[in-house]
C-alpha cells in the first residue's frame, strides 16, 4: 500500500475501529459468570479489565507512523495501543482468556501483554514503562538506527518520579523517544485538577528543554499530524517530544468501577463527539474513500475480531503444573 | 459477659478498617489519612468509605500517583508531630517507594539514637485468588518482615482488625498494616463467611504483637496468615470428620512474630504445618521452621511442613494461579502424611 495520506488515514480508521470493536466484544466476555452479582474473580475472562473505549486516537495516530522495528511500551490500559502496533490479535486475546495459546501461555493477562515480534509491551504499574522506552530508544541510537520508541502513559503518571527521570536521561542522552500522554482527565476517580500542578503535561517539556505538543479535544487528524513531526524529528537525531492528547474515557477506571466520582453527563456529551465516527465522516466528507469501502472495511475487522475470539475461546488452558515453568530461561 | 455482646455488630473487615479509622480520626486531629482514591472513591479496596464526606478533604487526601513523594512526605509530617495514616493500593505498588520505606522510614527512628518518632501507619492492600495477575497479587509479607525498623501486621477477622488498626495508629512506630482483599468483605469480589464479623462498637486496642489460637487442637498445629488461616479453618473442620484434632493459629502479626504461642503449641501437638500466600523461599514459613527447629527442637515428632507460592511470579490464568495458591486440600493432604508419622 502505497504511504499516501489517505491510505495512512484509513489505517488509523482501521486501528481504531478494530480496538472498539474488541473492547464492545471484550466488555461483553468480561461479564460471562459476573451477571447478576458481579464478581471479580468469576468468569472465563476474571481479573480487572481497563478498556480504552474512547481513547484510540491516542494510539493509531501516533503508531501509523511507526515500523515493527519501533519500540512501544504501553499501559495498564493496553487494547488500543497492541492492536495499533500490530500484536497478533489471536494471541493476545488467549492471553486475555488465560488460554495456552496466548502471547505469555495464560501467565501474563491483560495488562501483561507482550509482543516481541511487533516490540510491543505493557505493564500493570503506572509509569514504569516510560524508563524501558528511554532503554529501547537508547540502544536504538548505539545502533545507529533510525528507529524510535514511543512510551505511552496515562496523565496520573506524569505525576510519577519515573516521569521525570526518564525525560531527563531521553534528553540528556538526545534520545530518539517520544511520550504521548492520553489525558482521560481521570487518574481512577482522581481529576488531572485534583492531581497536576499544569494545566497539561507538554508544558513540562520546557523543563527538560524539549518538544512539548498538546493535542485538543482527541482529534485523530492532528494527533496524525503533530506525532509525524515528533516522529520524524526523533529519527532525525533531533530528540525527544512529550505529546499530550486531550483524550476521553467512555468506561470506568476497570469495569465494575462505579463511577461515583465523575458527573453523570459527561461521557453522553464524550460519546457525542466520537473520534471514530468524527474521522469517518472527514474521509468521506473529503472523498478519501466511498462508503462501500468503508462497510468492506468494517466487515473485514469484524471478521478479524470475531476469528480472534473463537480462536481464545477454543483454545485449551494450560496444564496446572506449566505454572512452574518460564522463572528462568 | 452480656453487656460487651450488646454492644457487638457485624461488621465486614472494611466496615471495621471505616470504625477504626473513624474513631482514631474523631479522637486525635492530628490523624490524617492519604493516598490514591481514598477521597470520594472511598479507597479501591474500602477502606475509607465516607471519612472523606464527615472529615473533608484536609484529612482524607488524595494524592496523585506520586508515591515516592506522599509517603516520603509522611515523614517530615511525622516528624513535625502529626499521624500519618498513607495508603498505598496495593502491595505490589512498594517497588516504587521502598527507598523511602527501607530506608527512611524503617531507619530514622534507629539512627537519631531514638530521638525521632515517626508514628506512620501505611496501609495496603495484599492476596490474590481473583486472576489479578503478577503485578497485582502479591502479599509480601516476608519481604516488609525483613526489613529491622518496621513493625508489620496482617489481622485476618474483623474484630482483630479494628483493634489492631487503632493499635497501629496509636503506636509510636511506623507500622505497616495489611489486609487482604478478600477479607474486606467487598460486594464485588469473592463472599467469605470470615470477611463478616462481631465487633465491638467502642474504640479497644490488639497488641501488635500477638498471634491468636482460632481453634484449638491437640494433633497438629497449623500456622496460618490471612487466607491461609481461613484455609487452615476449613482444612480443620474435614480433618475433624476423620478423627484429626488440628490447632490452628493466625499469625495476626508478621514482626514482632510471636514466637510463644507457635512453640508452646508445638509442645503439645508436636507436628507443625506452615501456611503461606507469600513466596516460598526465605518467607514466612522458613522463619516459622527455623525457629522451632531452634528453640523447639525436642518436641518435634516429625518433619516440618511448609506450603507456599512455589518461587515464581503469581501467574493470570486461573488453573494456574489456584495451583500454586495452597488452599485446604494442600493443607489436609499434607497433615494425614504428617500425622502417619
Amino acid at each position: 500500500m502505497k504511504h499516501t495520506y489517505e491510505n495512512h488515514l484509513l489505517w488509523v480508521y482501521r486501528a481504531m475501529k478494530t480496538s472498539r470493536y474488541f473492547e464492545e466484544k471484550m466488555e461483553k466476555a468480561y461479564l460471562e459468570g459476573k451477571q447478576p452479582v458481579f464478581n471479580i474473580g468469576a468468569g472465563p475472562v476474571p481479573g480487572e479489565m481497563h478498556l480504552s473505549n474512547g481513547q484510540e486516537p491516542a494510539a493509531a495516530s501516533m503508531i501509523v507512523h511507526l515500523t515493527n522495528n519501533d519500540t512501544v511500551t504501553a499501559t495498564h490500559r493496553p487494547h488500543h495501543q497492541a492492536i495499533a502496533k500490530g500484536v497478533d490479535l489471536k494471541k493476545m486475546t488467549a492471553e486475555i482468556y488465560g488460554k495456552k495459546t496466548g502471547l505469555g501461555k495464560g501467565k501474563g493477562g491483560h495488562m501483561h501483554l507482550f509482543d516481541p515480534s511487533v516490540k510491543f509491551s505493557c505493564g500493570g504499574i503506572v509509569g514504569a514503562g516510560i524508563p524501558h522506552a528511554v532503554g529501547a530508544a537508547l540502544a536504538n541510537k548505539k545502533k545507529g538506527t533510525d528507529w524510535v520508541a514511543v512510551a505511552f502513559i496515562g496523565e496520573g503518571a506524569a505525576n510519577s518520579g519515573a516521569f521525570h527521570e526518564s525525560l531527563n536521561l531521553a534528553a540528556l542522552w538526545n534520545l530518539p523517544f517520544i511520550l504521548v500522554v492520553e489525558n482521560n482527565s481521570w487518574g481512577i476517580s482522581v481529576s488531572m485538577k485534583n492531581s497536576t500542578s499544569v494545566s497539561s503535561n507538554d508544558i513540562r517539556a520546557k523543563a527538560y528543554g524539549i518538544n512539548g505538543y498538546l493535542v485538543k479535544d482527541n482529534d485523530p487528524l492532528e494527533m496524525y499530524r503533530i506525532s509525524k513531526e515528533a516522529v520524524e524529528r526523533a529519527r532525525k537525531g533531533k530528540g525527544p517530544s512529550i505529546i499530550e492528547i486531550e483524550t476521553y474515557r467512555y468506561l470506568g477506571h476497570f469495569q465494575g468501577d462505579p463511577e461515583l466520582y465523575r458527573p453523570k453527563e459527561e461521557v453522553p456529551a464524550l460519546r457525542m463527539k466520537d473520534p471514530i465516527v468524527r474521522l469517518k465522516k472527514h474521509m468521506l466528507l473529503e472523498n478519501m474513500v466511498i462508503s462501500g469501502e468503508i462497510q468492506a472495511l468494517e466487515h473485514e475487522i469484524f471478521k478479524e475480531v470475531d476469528n480472534a475470539f473463537d480462536f481464545a475461546v477454543h483454545s485449551e488452558y494450560p496444564e496446572p503444573e506449566e505454572a512452574l515453568e518460564d522463572v528462568f530461561c | 459477659m452480656e453487656t460487651i455482646k450488646e454492644k457487638r455488630k457485624k461488621l465486614t473487615g472494611s466496615k471495621a478498617m471505616i470504625q477504626a479509622l473513624d474513631q482514631e480520626m474523631s479522637r486525635d486531629e492530628n490523624i490524617f489519612v492519604m493516598g490514591e482514591d481514598v477521597g470520594k472513591y472511598g479507597g479501591i479496596f474500602g477502606s475509607t468509605t465516607g471519612l472523606y464526606d464527615k472529615f473533608g478533604s484536609d484529612r482524607i487526601m488524595d494524592t496523585p500517583i506520586s508515591e515516592t513523594g506522599f509517603i516520603g512526605a509522611a515523614v517530615g509530617a511525622a516528624a513535625e508531630g502529626l499521624r500519618p495514616v498513607v495508603e498505598l493500593m496495593f502491595v505490589d505498588f512498594h517497588g516504587v517507594v521502598m527507598d523511602q520505606i527501607y530506608n527512611h522510614i524503617a531507619k530514622i527512628p534507629y539512627m537519631s539514637g531514638g530521638n525521632i518518632k515517626l508514628p506512620i501507619v501505611i496501609l495496603t492492600a495484599v492476596g490474590g485468588g481473583y486472576s489479578d495477575a503478577a503485578q497485582h497479587s502479591q502479599t509480601l509479607y516476608a519481604s516488609f518482615g525483613h526489613l529491622p525498623g518496621l513493625k508489620v501486621v496482617a489481622p485476618t477477622f474483623p474484630n482483630d482488625i479494628k483493634g489492631m488498626l487503632i493499635a497501629a495508629i496509636r503506636d509510636d512506630n511506623p507500622v505497616i498494616f495489611m489486609f487482604h482483599k478478600t477479607l474486606q468483605g467487598l460486594g464485588w469480589m469473592d463472599q467469605i463467611d470470615a470477611s463478616l464479623g462481631p465487633v465491638l462498637e467502642e474504640a479497644y486496642t490488639i497488641p501488635l504483637d500477638k498471634a491468636k489460637i482460632v481453634r484449638e487442637g491437640k494433633d497438629v498445629t497449623i500456622v496460618g496468615v490471612q487466607m491461609m488461616t481461613v484455609q487452615a479453618l476449613k482444612a480443620a473442620e474435614k480433618l475433624a470428620e476423620q478423627g484429626i484434632d488440628a490447632e490452628v493459629i493466625d499469625l495476626r502479626s508478621i514482626k514482632p512474630i510471636d514466637k510463644e504461642t507457635i512453640l508452646k503449641s508445638v509442645e503439645k501437638t508436636n507436628r507443625l504445618v506452615v501456611v503461606d500466600e507469600d513466596y516460598y523461599s526465605y518467607g514466612i514459613t522458613a522463619e516459622i521452621s527455623a525457629i522451632v527447629a531452634s528453640e523447639g527442637f525436642k518436641d518435634l515428632k516429625a518433619p516440618i511442613v511448609r506450603l507456599a507460592i512455589p518461587d515464581i511470579p503469581i501467574p493470570y490464568s486461573r488453573v494456574l494461579e489456584k495451583y500454586v495458591i495452597p488452599d485446604s486440600k494442600n493443607i489436609i493432604d499434607s497433615v494425614k502424611k504428617l500425622v502417619k508419622l
